[in-house]
């Protein structure tokens, strides 16, 4: 009997993992649904992790909660800028929490009286964007100071770590998908792209603060930097980008004329190149860590049917853990690598030198 | 549906602090760190260059020198062979010069021999004549110291004489 229910067991999980996604917009029912406060809810434990938060939850010692209060910054219709810190807010568990005329729910704040609330508080992923920022200035800054000072010498250290990574950049990314002539214009915005994208992931990989947030994997941070990405693509386009976009070269003119089916094309591929880019990034990243957490859920799962069933599971949970987590950091560096590649190759389209002659057989190849 | 909805706050301050990050790296960081890299490859590639130009200098410089050894061969070989027909030439025109001036003496020799020896006649054909003479002054003097002899002397000369 015990063995058919961690049965139904591993097969609920299993489909959870599957179904993940389903399972976080289905949670909130859930819970109305069960009413138990006590029972290990995966769903809301993975969201709990991959989600921005207004406290950097540190974990759970004996019944106290431990977390660093944040700053809560809003603006409001009412009563204009608001500040206060996080710890502020009263509520029971994981339900509603208020302070003043203010609500917390599901992570989201709201006013009480339903008037509109901007809310700009420095997050857990606020404040992970910031640490990243600093150890990101700090690295490169001093790595170029130390270009500056043994200059013409062989690197040494961090400057030696790094320095494969910026000629990859620049040899294999910039050069590659630009050409020789316009690469260096563009290299400082891919270098900081390719970085910030590459740090922080591997930050989001560490469980611990001031690791753990996952900024990468949140779609407001992958959406600005795909709005760098479109922005820089859009206003380096020359003559020859717009001219394919409107009056695509090599294309039959009944596409074109009564019905302007290519350049419609053409324009809404402007609009979703950054979009791939946002969501390729955030997607990666984000089912990389519910992959890892839902790994870790089984042992409390496992564990809620029994104590033996958690230790049974949680060398296998900790060993798939382990693989995904090298597998990620893999993912790491790959989805920086992709952002970036992507990102110059549209730079490198919007400024490539468009030839009559050689414009016309590019079309057809298409 | 959380999950994917951006927060206005977390744009916000993405896009502020991405574009001081974007900012202060390419001042602090991109910038000297580009330009050293280049630099370096720059120093490198002439460094390179400059090595193979000094290679093909010293090839030349080896061949020039290896001229120069084969030149110096050929000159030398040519001055020997100068040094060894002068000494030749000179040899020979010194035996030659030896033999004329051999023959040039024995012939004064054999001249200076024959006047010796015609003076040397000479002197006996005199010493001879006088000897002759005294001789025959004595013989004279031993037939012409009886008078009758003497008379017929003078008869016979008178009579060779001729008074024509």
């Amino acid at each position: 009997m015990h063995y058919r229910q961690n049965f139904i067991g591993i097969f609920f999980i299993i489909t959870l993992m599957f179904f993940s996604l389903n399972a976080f917009s289905n949670e909130k029912n859930d819970k109305k649904g069960h009413g138990e406060e006590n029972k290990f809810q995966p769903g809301s434990f993975i969201l709990h992790h991959i989600l921005d938060a207004h406290e950097w939850h540190i974990g759970k010692f004996g019944e106290q909660e431990v977390s660093i209060p944040l700053p809560v910054i809003l603006f409001t219709e009412k009563n204009g800028l608001v500040f206060f810190m996080s710890n502020k807010f009263e509520g029971e568990g994981h339900g509603p929490k208020q302070y003043g005329d203010y609500l917390l729910e599901e992570g989201k704040i709201k006013a009480k009286d339903g008037s509109a609330v901007y809310d700009f508080s420095i997050t857990k992923n606020v404040v992970a964007l910031l640490f990243s920022f600093a150890l990101i200035l700090w690295v490169f800054i001093s790595v170029a100071r130390s270009y500056t000072r043994r200059q013409g010498k062989a690197p040494k250290g961090l400057q030696s770590l790094l320095e494969p990574l910026i000629l990859f950049v620049r040899d294999d990314v910039a050069k590659a998908s630009i050409g020789e002539k316009k690469y260096e214009k563009y290299m400082p915005y891919l270098l900081t792209i390719f970085f910030f994208i590459f740090i922080n992931n591997l930050l989001g990989l560490i469980p611990i603060f001031p690791g753990g947030a996952n900024l990468t994997g949140n779609i407001a941070v992958t959406m600005v930097l795909a709005l760098f990405t479109f922005i820089i693509t859009t206003f380096s386009g020359n003559k020859g980008y717009w001219k394919h976009i409107i009056n695509a070269p090599g294309v039959p003119w009944w596409l074109k004329f009564p019905l302007p089916l290519m350049p419609i094309v053409e324009i809404i591929g402007v609009f979703t190149k950054p979009f791939v880019l946002m969501v390729r990034l955030f997607a990666n990243i984000t089912a990389g860590h519910i992959i890892a957490l839902g790994f870790f859920s089984l042992i409390f799962i496992f564990g809620e049917m029994g104590a033996a069933g958690g230790f049974g599971i949680s060398p296998l949970s900790v060993g798939f853990a382990l693989f995904m987590s090298v597998l990620e950091l893999l993912v790491a560096f790959i989805q920086a690598y992709v952002f970036t590649l992507l990102s110059a190759l549209y730079f490198g389209m919007a400024t490539e030198e468009h030839h009559s002659e050689a414009h016309a057989a590019h079309g057809k190849a298409h | 549906m959380e999950l994917v909805t951006p927060g206005i706050g977390l744009l916000f301050w993405m896009l502020l602090s991405f574009t001081v990050l974007l900012f202060l790296l390419k001042k602090f960081a991109w910038k000297p760190i580009l330009k050293m890299l280049k630099d370096r490859e720059e120093s490198i590639e002439g460094a390179l260059k400059s090595a193979e130009k000094a290679k093909e200098e010293m090839a030349k410089l080896q061949s020039d020198n290896e001229k120069i050894i084969l030149e110096a061969k050929a000159e030398r070989d040519r001055l020997m062979k100068e040094a060894r027909e002068v000494k030749e030439q000179l040899i020979s025109t010194a035996k030659k010069q030896a033999n004329e001036e051999a023959e040039k003496i024995i012939l004064s020799a054999r001249e200076a021999i024959s006047n010796e020896k015609d003076a040397a006649m000479n002197d006996i054909k005199n010493q001879v004549a006088i000897i002759s003479i005294e001789i025959a002054e004595k013989i004279l003097m031993k037939e012409l110291s009886e008078p009758g002899k003497q008379k017929e002397y003078v008869d016979s000369l008178l009579k060779d004489i001729n008074l024509n």
